[in-house]
């Protein structure tokens, strides 16, 4: 009986474990794509400046528009 | 078709759009989804930022589309000369879709404005003078 719960406890921890791993993963960055008229896209992630100087915009304008 | 009409197709057609306006280079609002006029023209304005802004970023080239992705939802930008149109969605939305059904109300209502622009009158002949 003790063994059969230890290894129900093992398993219940590794997909717990899996489970947050996974959606860590899944979680996308917050980024900004700029598509230019010569057909070029820049892609500027969270944490870069460019992309702290437009997402509190985009931020502002979602919180706006939920109200 | 005029704005107000090319707006209720598009959020017809996309059930990923939550709001939509229609606007010009100004910041003039054309259109809304809202039933707010100050939250549209807030989405205009800070849609009319975020064109600014990014173009800023880069000395060559226009800005003609951008994507706002956040945790709580996406911003869309599209611009097509004089005219605009910024969307908000739920996250992670189809991009390309989004930009496509974006750029056909765009289409849709800049055709609706040609129409409605006025005709020019006839050129006329120069009457003969009477010598």
């Amino acid at each position: 009986m003790r063994k059969l719960l230890t290894v129900f406890g093992f398993v219940s921890g590794a997909l717990a474990g899996t489970v947050l791993f996974r959606r860590t993963l899944a979680r996308r960055r917050e980024r900004v794509d700029v598509y230019f008229d010569d057909g070029s896209m820049v892609s500027f992630v969270e944490g870069s400046q460019e992309a702290e100087a437009l997402l509190p915009v985009a931020r502002s304008v979602l919180a706006a528009t939920r109200r | 078709m005029d704005a107000a009409q090319a707006l209720a197709d598009l959020t017809e057609i996309s059930s990923q759009i939550e709001a939509a306006v229609l606007f010009d280079e100004s910041g003039s609002v054309q259109g809304s989804t809202l039933a707010d006029d100050g939250t549209a023209a807030e989405l205009a304005r800070a849609a009319g930022e975020l064109l600014e802004r990014s173009g800023g970023f880069r000395s060559t080239g226009a800005v003609t589309q951008l994507e706002a992705a956040t945790d709580e939802g996406s911003v869309f930008v599209v611009s097509d000369g004089a005219r605009r149109i910024a969307a908000t969605t739920a996250p992670q939305p189809t991009v390309g879709l989004v930009f496509y059904d974006l750029k056909s109300c765009l289409r849709n209502a800049d055709t609706d404005a040609e129409a409605e622009k006025p005709k020019r009158a006839p050129r006329r002949k120069p009457e003969a003078e009477d010598a």
